[in-house]
């Protein structure tokens, strides 16, 4: 009963808050809602029993990524309104419309499989945590570790991206050389910036 | 004896290969001394065939190899060498080997002198081939070839210009007052090629009706089997065979490519026009004898017509100034002779007269050849006169070749015309005597109009461009043995009777031998009576037709040869040159050039408009995605629904 | 009344085909990546859901690893953004159109 009430609330909140991501012309407004909507997600993973995915769910999606774009967006121009300049709306709602019609149409009469058997059964004497080390550790270990390394490139390869001058280290520089640097950074500063 | 056989045939077909080697290289004496050599090679062959049939009246049959072996159709190709072959065989290569020999110093200042001799050795290749053969096919096979052949030879000097035809008379190329004997060559050989397709497409006709009938073309089990059918099937093959034969004799309809076959060169007409190929259409009705021995309604028809023909041309021979023109008609004239023979069954009297005329008409060409060039190449006999004291020898060969093919006794004419006259007569067919009586004294009376226009009387010719000269001497050698041939071949009548009906039906006529010597009287009065007229108008008027005459309604039809070109162009030519235009400019342009183009337009169109889905915009792009996406899972629902469950 | 399956599918699909028209509609590259976001958010419901009622890890551990690889994949993203904007001072996505069509 309980489980009924939420999962209706969730749902609705959760579409709700994506709606307003994709329709809002307000980068910060689709920005904002777009990290409520994956709250909102990580309760649907608690109401599935899968407490660990809700957990990951809140601190990678929630903490890091949105935390991630709320720096991007001091890149850019953020003040003014995003205007859409659509060349032919009716195709995008017409095809959207086909869209949703045909893939409710194909959910509302799925094709279930009968003999499915679990690969990694869930254990309910232990909790989903366990659950989940268990077979992460052990099934998942090669995955799990190239995840591991694909992260580490994605970290050196956003440093790259978006760092500045790297060349030169200032940490181990002299006070009056550090200085200097300034002044030349200040000089040939990116006049594009504004 | 095969070896024999296979020299006749193939010597002529080295020959040609041979001298072709050198077509595009300039005169060389030695092709025609080789040719001509090898001709003479199969000439002894034949004469050899010749004396061992005679002798052991034995045939010689070899099969060559299984020609066309298709599901049910077995076809294969063989020759024969029988009395009737051995006879034309004979004929030909005489004919030939002394035409070659006579062409040596003929076309002596012609630049393509080699593709002369290749040419004509072809041309007596393909004429074996058909005379040897001894399946339909085979015959067809020889058809094609001399029509080819002809076709090449008549148009030899292609590089002439078209004459445009004009209503003057004197200079139109549709009329025989004209210098022009038609259109041009190459216009000529294409009339001549054509008319003989047109007519062949009868014969194949025929030749699919005799397979389909009796299911073999070999002659033998043709003529074993042809008494089973039904009378109509052997009636339309006759009469479809006949059409193909009347397409290479120049029977009326198809008549008017025989005269204008006069732009190729003399010795071409001699050997093609006289001896050979417009005989294959006799020698096919005599060979299918036994055909038309079963129908003979049709041999009556075909009778019919060579009377017709025989008058016809006769009386266009009357007005003709064109002298090679004069000797076509006289072809035309005697080939009419040769089909009513053959028309009321007798088939080896038309056989003999064919030899006899193949013997006197070339021979009459060749001294026209040496006529033209010895006067620069003038054909309009008026143009000439007094020529006998600078050309005796041709003259005189001439003169006999006219007495011999006027008929006078004992000449080689006399027989075989006289016999046509007395088959004609035995068989109560006295309409067709009468024809043949009258034409016989026109017959005579235009051949000895010519003689006394070229070689005696005036001299028309401008005598500082023209010095006539005799040709050289072994020209002369060259058509002695003709000569020889028209006088005394009359005399080996018992003989090649006695040969030749082993395979050709005896005659039955009963006429008794008063009234043959009758008619053999009246015949030779209106010869010798056409001959004198002849000779004393000529003497007393110097010409036959007073200008006043000249301008009549008569004389200028048979001098535009009855308007028949005139007509054939109007109804024929002109309708099927717009049906042509039609056919290309609107069927083929319009409609299925269209089609072709549309199927690569649509092809190339949709390419074009496929690429604007090719946008580098990120939007389209995952737009299009979506789209493919959704089709897709529909495509696959369908499928797992529909498919597999239903 | 319990929940089925098909309830969880059928939120996951509506999540997803918003997140699909964001991506139709959107012109500006960060509000594409947040329309990507959403999308692969949905098809974590819908593993997660298949792995409850089939009583299966397998389909936590896909979503597990299916979020790793969308923040990396945000990392990256906004960086190459970031150099784009330094260049061309523009994060509208027919400015990154060079064909003409």
């Amino acid at each position: 009963m309980f489980e009924m009430v939420a999962f209706y609330i969730f749902s609705f909140l959760t579409i709700v808050m994506f709606l307003i991501t994709v329709m809002s012309k307000n980068v910060l407004y689709s920005l904002s809602s777009l990290a409520a909507g994956m709250i909102f997600i990580s309760a649907f993973f608690f109401l599935l029993d899968a407490d660990f995915l809700g957990v990951v769910q809140i601190v990678v999606y929630t903490g890091a990524v949105m935390a991630l774009y709320a720096f991007g967006m001091m890149f850019f121009d953020s003040i003014k309104d995003v205007k859409e300049s659509v060349i032919n709306p009716k195709i995008t709602f017409v095809l959207s419309g086909l869209i949703a019609l045909v893939i409710v149409a194909v959910f509302a009469a799925p094709i279930i499989a009968d003999n499915i058997s679990a690969y990694y059964p869930i254990h309910k004497e232990y909790g989903n945590i366990q659950d989940v080390g268990l077979v992460l550790f052990t099934k998942y270990l090669i995955p799990f570790e190239v995840a591991a390394v694909m992260l580490l490139v994605a970290m050196i390869g956003g440093i790259i991206l978006a760092g500045k001058k790297m060349d030169v280290s200032i940490t181990t520089m002299p006070e009056d050389e550090i200085d200097a640097y300034k002044h030349m950074i200040e000089e040939t500063k990116d006049k594009r910036w504004h | 004896m095969e070896t024999y056989l296979y020299i006749a045939l193939f010597s002529p077909l080295v020959g040609s290969l041979f001298a072709g080697l050198f077509g595009n290289s300039e005169r060389k004496v030695f092709t025609g001394v080789v040719t001509s050599m090898l001709l003479g090679v199969s000439m002894i062959s034949s004469l050899i065939l010749l004396n061992y049939i005679f002798v052991t009246s034995d045939i010689i049959h070899v099969k060559l190899m299984d020609w066309i072996v298709i599901g049910n159709i077995n076809i294969p190709y063989g020759f024969v060498v029988d009395h009737v072959s051995v006879v034309m065989m004979v004929v030909v290569t005489i004919v030939s080997t002394m035409v070659h020999i006579h062409s040596i110093g003929y076309m002596d200042h012609d630049r393509s002198f080699n593709r002369f001799f290749s040419y004509l050795s072809a041309f007596v290749f393909s004429m074996m081939v058909l005379v040897m053969s001894d399946n339909f096919l085979g015959l067809f096979i020889g058809w094609e070839g001399v029509g080819l052949c002809s076709w090449l030879l008549i148009g030899f000097w292609y590089h002439k210009k078209d004459q445009p035809t004009t209503k003057d008379i004197y200079n139109s190329p549709y009329s025989t007052l004209s210098p022009y004997s038609s259109i041009s060559p190459s216009y000529a050989a294409n009339e001549a090629f054509i008319m003989n397709r047109v007519a062949d497409l009868g014969m194949l006709v025929g030749i699919f009706l005799i397979y389909w009938n009796i299911g073999s073309l070999q002659y033998d089990i043709v003529f074993d089997k042809i008494g089973e059918l039904n009378s109509m099937t052997v009636v339309l093959i006759a009469c479809t065979l006949f059409i193909g034969a009347m397409g290479k004799s120049a029977q009326f309809p198809f008549n008017t490519w025989l005269a204008n076959a006069m732009e190729g060169p003399t010795p071409v007409s001699a050997l093609i026009h006289a001896a050979t190929m417009v005989t294959a259409g006799v020698y096919l009705i005599v060979r299918a004898n036994e055909i038309f021995t079963v129908v003979p309604e049709v041999g009556y028809f075909i009778a019919s017509l060579g009377a017709f023909v025989a008058f016809g041309a006769a009386t266009m021979a009357l007005v003709a100034t064109n002298m090679k023109k004069i000797i076509a008609y006289s072809t035309l004239s005697q080939l009419g002779y040769m089909f009513v023979a053959g028309g009321l069954g007798a088939y080896w009297v038309a056989l003999f007269h064919l030899a006899t005329h193949a013997f006197f008409k070339s021979v009459l060409f060749l001294g026209a050849g040496n006529v033209m060039h010895a006067t620069n190449d003038e054909i309009n006999i008026k143009k000439m006169g007094g020529l006998y004291k600078h050309m005796k020898s041709t003259a005189i060969i001439m003169i006999i070749a006219s007495v011999a093919l006027s008929g006078i006794y004992p000449f080689a004419g006399f027989f075989s015309k006289d016999l046509i006259l007395e088959v004609a007569f035995g068989t109560h067919s006295y309409i067709l005597w009468t024809v043949l009586w009258i034409t016989a004294g026109l017959t005579a009376f235009y051949s000895f109009r010519l003689i006394m226009y070229v070689f005696f009387g005036k001299e028309n010719y401008d005598k500082e461009k023209v010095h006539p000269h005799e040709t050289y001497a072994f020209v002369i050698a060259s058509m002695a043995p003709l000569a020889i041939l028209a006088m005394i071949a009359g005399f080996f009548k018992d003989s090649y009777v006695k040969l030749v009906t082993n395979t050709l039906p005896k005659l039955n006529i009963h006429v008794s031998p008063e009234t043959v010597n009758i008619l053999i009287a009246i015949t030779s009065f209106i010869a010798l009576g056409g001959i004198a007229f002849a000779v004393f108008v000529f003497i007393k008027k110097g010409g036959y037709f007073s200008d006043k005459l000249q301008n009549r309604f008569y004389f200028k039809t048979l001098a535009n040869q009855y308007y028949m070109p005139h007509l054939i162009d109007k109804l024929i030519n002109k309708p099927y040159l717009k049906l042509s235009k039609y056919c290309f400019k609107v069927i083929d342009s319009k409609i299925i050039d269209a089609i072709v183009d549309t199927i690569a337009t649509t092809i190339y169109k949709g390419g074009e408009n496929s690429r604007i889905m090719q946008t580098a915009n990120l939007s389209t792009a995952l737009k299009w995605m979506t789209f493919g996406l959704v089709a897709f899972i529909v495509f696959v629902v369908v499928y797992l629904n529909l498919i597999v469950r239903g | 009344m319990a929940l089925i399956l098909n309830d969880y599918l059928i939120v996951s699909t509506i999540i997803f085909i918003i997140g699909l028209v964001g991506v139709l509609r959107r012109k500006n590259l960060i509000m594409l990546f947040f329309a990507t976001e959403i999308m692969l958010n949905a098809v974590n419901i819908a593993l997660a859901a298949i792995s409850k009622f089939h009583g299966d890890l397998t389909g936590q551990m896909f979503a597990f690893f299916i979020v790793a690889i969308a923040a990396s994949e945000v990392a990256i993203g906004l960086g190459l953004l970031i150099l784009w904007y330094k260049r061309y001072n523009t994060i509208n996505l027919d400015s990154l159109q060079n064909m003409k069509g």
